[in-house]
């Protein structure tokens, strides 16, 4: 018999009901609950008379319609402030556990449910979220559902899943000065596709994911939606305990020890096979920048615009042309010529603390460029307080840029953080959809050393070129 | 849930690739209270002349603005969990949407909703989409799992069972849980509290999460 993958393990230890049809019933330990995709799922409950089933196993945020300013103040009468407060009592009603925006504890879901301990090695974790695939970077199962699956989570702590095939993405070697984790995942996305991880489960394993911190494993499981696939997960060593210890909600004294000792566990079994395995040497990627409308057109900074002329298949040409005619470019542009308004550092993939440092390094003594406006948005409390203890806030505010309270913000602009109709920006946020920092902005995606090289410059520009 | 049996419409052909979910519905629209009336958002940044002369988005666009069928490209409805993208083409009467590929979440989000969501190889899509365009109608019949043209063609589609039950039926998914399952997931919490009491916060813990 073969070994278990780092999945198999979780998957089997959740199965509730194995049905005829192959899927299961899978038992989910955590949820973490927003206001954007909550307020039906409780409406359905209420609708069908259905109690929660255990109130314990949620924990209620508002991060994506909140103010990222003037927090102090009531938020103005609308519909965000109303969506607000509909799960404010909506979570009044069934007893979940909520967060204040003005907490100490407050943030996106993705970056204080691993805060506070809620995420836990090998727990299976859903959020009506779809970049809740962050929280594998722990060891868990973790997945986005819409808002039914919600209320059935609400109602009964279970989901019918069907078992996902399971890929392995081996990255080794070391990254490059000026190179993140950030430029893998974009590096993966633009070679495997964003429909590349279609009905899969991936691992990330090898020397340099052994060598990442938390942070960076979460942004880097974060991000695998882009890539097509729900799940992404890393197996837990040394540095999963060390972060998950002494966490508010981790367990503690004797608990610990015998979770620590079943938490050795989760990882693949050395004869364990896979489906379908990658290999990248991560010391080879450069910084990428994406230059389209999906996550897959992502090239090297030192690259170009693609030329569609060059493209044989019709289908691409027509998809490649779409894309630079709502960016605004011309084919054959070098990234590194293409000036930006504004630029956002934030988000549930690059709001933590680590980002900040590095972001906060470059910016260093250095002005943003006149006619560029940048905000930084922590990605917690927890993270703007540690932050301002660093006294990063000085340095990004010396620089001109404005230091926020934290929030989804740009990433997904439904507060007042948006670009205006054809404003281009660099953003260390997840997605350059058409319209998703605001109708008709455009998006460039890259690390947070790379926003902070280009607020600096006033263009797309090679973090490395600055360092050196 | 209302049922899904036989289908048949016009079906609104909109060739094109990677139609996120933000695309489908915009997210300043995810503050709308509710599901109902979300169709005037659909596709909403496309849909710049909804009843003027010249061009059109193909959903304002006569026969297919009746279509309860849409057939698109690959990588349909990835992005976000948003169900509001489904819940929006629901409310604007589409039933089936065919593509080469989707975005898992949105997959999942269709039988939610009764909507049927169908996955075609290469040719077959092609077939589809050329038979859209002529704006002919076509026939789902989700017990057979076929697609039918006027002229008597026949493709066949695969869907999993449960999902296929699901929409025949209109099954209200978590009332079968609780009536089906409910005593199982009551012996599985038993069982896993025994072994990994860790994974159950303790009454200290829950009262420190609810302190402001």
């Amino acid at each position: 018999m073969t070994g278990k993958t780092l999945y198999d393990k979780v998957w089997d230890s959740h199965v509730v009901k194995q049905y005829d049809d192959g899927s299961a019933l899978l038992y989910i330990d955590r949820h973490l609950v927003q206001e954007v995709s909550s307020p039906q799922a409780f409406d359905g409950l209420v609708e069908a008379g259905r109690p929660m089933r255990r109130p314990d196993k949620h924990i209620a945020v508002a991060d994506h319609a909140v103010p990222t300013r003037l927090r102090h103040l009531p938020m103005p009468d609308g519909l965000a402030s109303r969506q607000v407060s509909r799960l404010m009592r909506n979570v009044e009603k069934f007893g979940v556990p909520y967060i204040d925006m003005n907490d100490r504890r407050h943030g996106i879901v993705h970056v204080i449910g691993p805060e506070l301990g809620f995420t836990l090695p090998g727990v299976t974790l859903v959020c009506g979220d779809s970049h809740t695939s962050t929280h594998g970077a722990f060891g868990a199962i973790a997945f986005g559902i819409g808002a039914s699956e919600c209320e059935t989570v609400f109602a009964t702590q279970a989901l019918r899943q069907r078992k996902q095939k399971r890929m392995r993405v081996w990255l080794d070697g070391s990254l490059g000065v000026g190179v993140s984790v950030k430029d893998i995942i974009l590096a993966l996305i633009a070679k495997i596709g964003t429909g590349g991880g279609f009905g899969y489960a991936i691992e990330y394993a090898g020397s340099a994911v052994a060598e990442l911190s938390m942070e960076a494993r979460m942004t880097l499981c974060n991000m695998t939606i882009e890539a097509g696939s729900r799940v992404g997960m890393v197996a837990v060593d040394g540095t999963t305990m060390d972060y998950v210890k002494g966490r508010p909600l981790a367990p503690a004294g004797e608990l610990w020890e015998r979770a620590v000792a079943e938490w050795r566990d989760l990882r693949s079994d050395d004869d364990a096979e896979f489906d379908r395995e990658i290999r990248l040497d991560v010391s080879q990627i450069a910084p990428h920048v994406s230059w389209g409308t999906t996550p897959e057109e992502t090239v090297p900074v030192t690259g170009q615009v693609p030329d569609p002329a060059a493209e044989p298949d019709p289908a691409r040409r027509a998809r490649l042309q779409k894309s630079i005619d709502y960016m605004g470019l011309a084919p054959n542009t070098p990234l590194r010529d293409i000036a930006i308004d504004r630029v956002f550092i934030g988000s549930c993939t690059n709001g933590r603390i680590e980002d900040l440092r590095k972001a906060a390094s470059v910016v260093e003594g250095r002005r943003v460029a006149a006619g560029v406006s940048g905000i930084v948005v922590p990605g917690s409390a927890s993270v703007r307080i540690q932050a301002e203890a660093e006294g990063l806030d000085r340095i990004f505010k010396d620089a001109g840029f404005e230091w926020r309270d934290s929030g989804c913000s740009m990433c997904v602009a439904m507060n007042d953080d948006r670009l205006a109709e054809g404003e281009r920006c660099a953003s260390t946020s997840n997605r350059n959809f058409e319209g998703r920092q605001g109708k008709g902005g455009r998006t460039h995606l890259m690390s947070p050393e790379m926003a902070a090289a280009a607020a600096v410059m006033g263009r797309l520009a090679d973090v490395r070129q600055l360092k050196g | 849930m209302q049922k899904f049996t036989i289908l048949t419409s016009v079906a609104a052909p909109l060739r094109e690739t990677h139609l996120d979910t933000d695309v489908i519905f915009p997210a300043r629209f995810l503050l709308l209270p509710d599901k109902k009336g979300l169709g005037e958002q659909l596709f909403n940044e496309r849909r710049t002349n909804r009843t003027g002369e010249g061009p059109r988005f193909v959903l304002d666009t006569p026969p297919f603005d009746k279509a309860q069928i849409l057939v698109t490209g690959n990588a349909f409805g990835t992005g976000s969990s948003r169900e509001q993208a489904v819940w929006a083409l629901a409310d604007f009467g589409i039933r089936c949407v065919i593509a080469a590929s989707f975005g898992e979440i949105f997959f999942a989000n269709c039988v939610k909703n009764g909507v049927l969501a169908i996955v075609l190889d290469e040719a077959a899509h092609e077939a589809v989409m050329k038979e859209s365009e002529s704006g002919r109608p076509l026939t789902i019949d989700l017990a057979a799992a076929q697609i039918r043209f006027e002229d008597g063609t026949t493709l066949a589609f695969d869907i999993d069972p449960h999902r296929k039950r699901t929409l025949l039926e209109g099954l209200d998914e978590i009332g079968l849980i609780l009536t089906d399952d409910g005593d199982e997931i009551a012996a599985f919490e038993a069982r896993q509290r025994a072994e990994k009491p860790w994974l159950y916060l303790s009454d200290e813990q829950v009262a420190v999460l609810r302190q402001p």
